[in-house]
């Protein structure tokens, strides 16, 4: 399969919330690099995960399917998840195959820490 | 990215629409799926499967856009006997509903669809309504591995409610498993491959969702049920 150019930064906003800023590129071929990211902001304990969309070019159905998995997991560790920086287009791929009624979605990083109290 | 700027995605995903409609209903096709939704697995009841079915093309020399142009034109031919897949007029392309008939044992016949959510030149995804069997969807691509193209077929899935969830444990499993394998045989024959494909089962989450238990309504298994059920008594009565 192509490898695509994806790199993930994480942050930890405070001890219970981490965010994971995504640039580039969201197939399946990005499994590794977002559940290593995955790992890392939650290894301290967080109970929340912001997912920054801002830098995000691509996304296919395999990436989607990634984010099932995360969402999985997140459940699983009773974390929540959430996302922010989505510009119209990949909000509605969100709407379309339905993650947005497990996953809020929030305009900006700071309306999302605001709203888990970070 | 910035507001304004084309995604290079953006033409390769359907737009969400709230419900269905199937642009035509061919003769002999059965419209179950206008006005329902979509449900991703997020909406199931089940427990939640990833199953890949993948077979190599090697000796075919085709590349994976060859391979997923052909699958998009004549998807239908490549599926079980017994079984029908009505391809929308336009083909597969993102937003188009298709409708199809699966069987599911005991003589029985779903009569149900999918929304083509996602299409570009090496993949192409189907995600499945409300009364379907299972909330999820489909991947099927095509890609270079080991010197050769290969071709994938990758559900994810959760049963829709309880009756189907207790179909897939004694044998539905088993049966959709066959179904795809013979699916992606028959794939590699129209290349010219004899090949046997490698199935690859995980148990995503074993959780049953039984918030989701009310999705049993829209069941086409329960309404093929109590319809076959009935039929005495509908009989007795006209």
């Amino acid at each position: 399969m192509n490898q695509q150019a994806v790199s993930m930064n994480v942050r930890h906003a405070d001890e219970a919330t981490s965010v994971i800023e995504i640039r580039g590129d969201v197939t399946a071929a990005s499994e590794e690099p977002l559940m290593d990211a995955y790992t890392a902001a939650t290894e301290h304990g967080a109970r929340a995960v912001l997912l920054d969309f801002s830098g995000l070019e691509y996304m296919n159905s395999g990436g989607i399917g990634l984010l099932v998995t995360l969402l999985v997991r997140a459940n699983r560790l009773k974390q929540r998840l959430l996302a922010c920086g989505l510009s119209d287009h990949y909000r509605q791929i969100l709407e379309l195959t339905r993650l947005d009624e497990a996953i809020s979605i929030y305009p900006t990083e700071a309306d999302a820490l605001a709203a888990v109290g970070a | 990215m910035s507001e304004g700027t084309k995604p290079r995605d953006a033409g390769n995903w359907a737009r969400p629409s709230g419900s269905l409609t199937a642009s035509n209903v061919p003769s002999g096709a059965l419209d179950t799926v206008g006005g329902k939704q979509v449900l991703s697995p997020i909406q199931g009841f089940g427990q939640m499967w990833q199953k890949t079915y993948r077979v190599s093309l090697a000796g075919a020399g085709v590349t994976p856009q060859q391979v997923i142009a052909v699958w998009k034109d004549e998807f239908p031919l490549f599926w079980p006997d017994g079984n029908e897949f009505y391809a929308p007029l336009t083909g597969i392309t993102p937003g188009e509903v298709a409708l199809l008939e699966a069987a599911v044992g005991g003589g029985l016949k779903l009569s149900t669809g999918v929304l083509v959510i996602y299409a570009d030149d090496e993949s192409f995804t189907f995600m499945t309504p409300q009364g379907h069997m299972f909330a999820g969807w489909i991947t099927f691509s095509a890609f270079e591995e080991n010197g050769a193209t290969s071709a994938q077929a990758e559900v994810l899935m959760r049963a829709q409610d309880p009756l189907t969830e207790l179909g897939l444990t004694f044998g539905g499993h088993r049966k959709e498993d066959l179904f795809w394998a013979e699916t992606m045989r028959a794939l590699a024959r129209r290349f010219d491959v004899d090949a046997e494909p490698i199935t690859n089962v995980v148990c995503v989450e074993r959780r049953r969702q039984w918030s989701r238990v009310g999705n049993v309504r829209h069941s086409s298994a329960f309404r093929s049920s109590l319809h076959t059920a009935t039929a005495p008594f509908r009989k007795k009565t006209q």
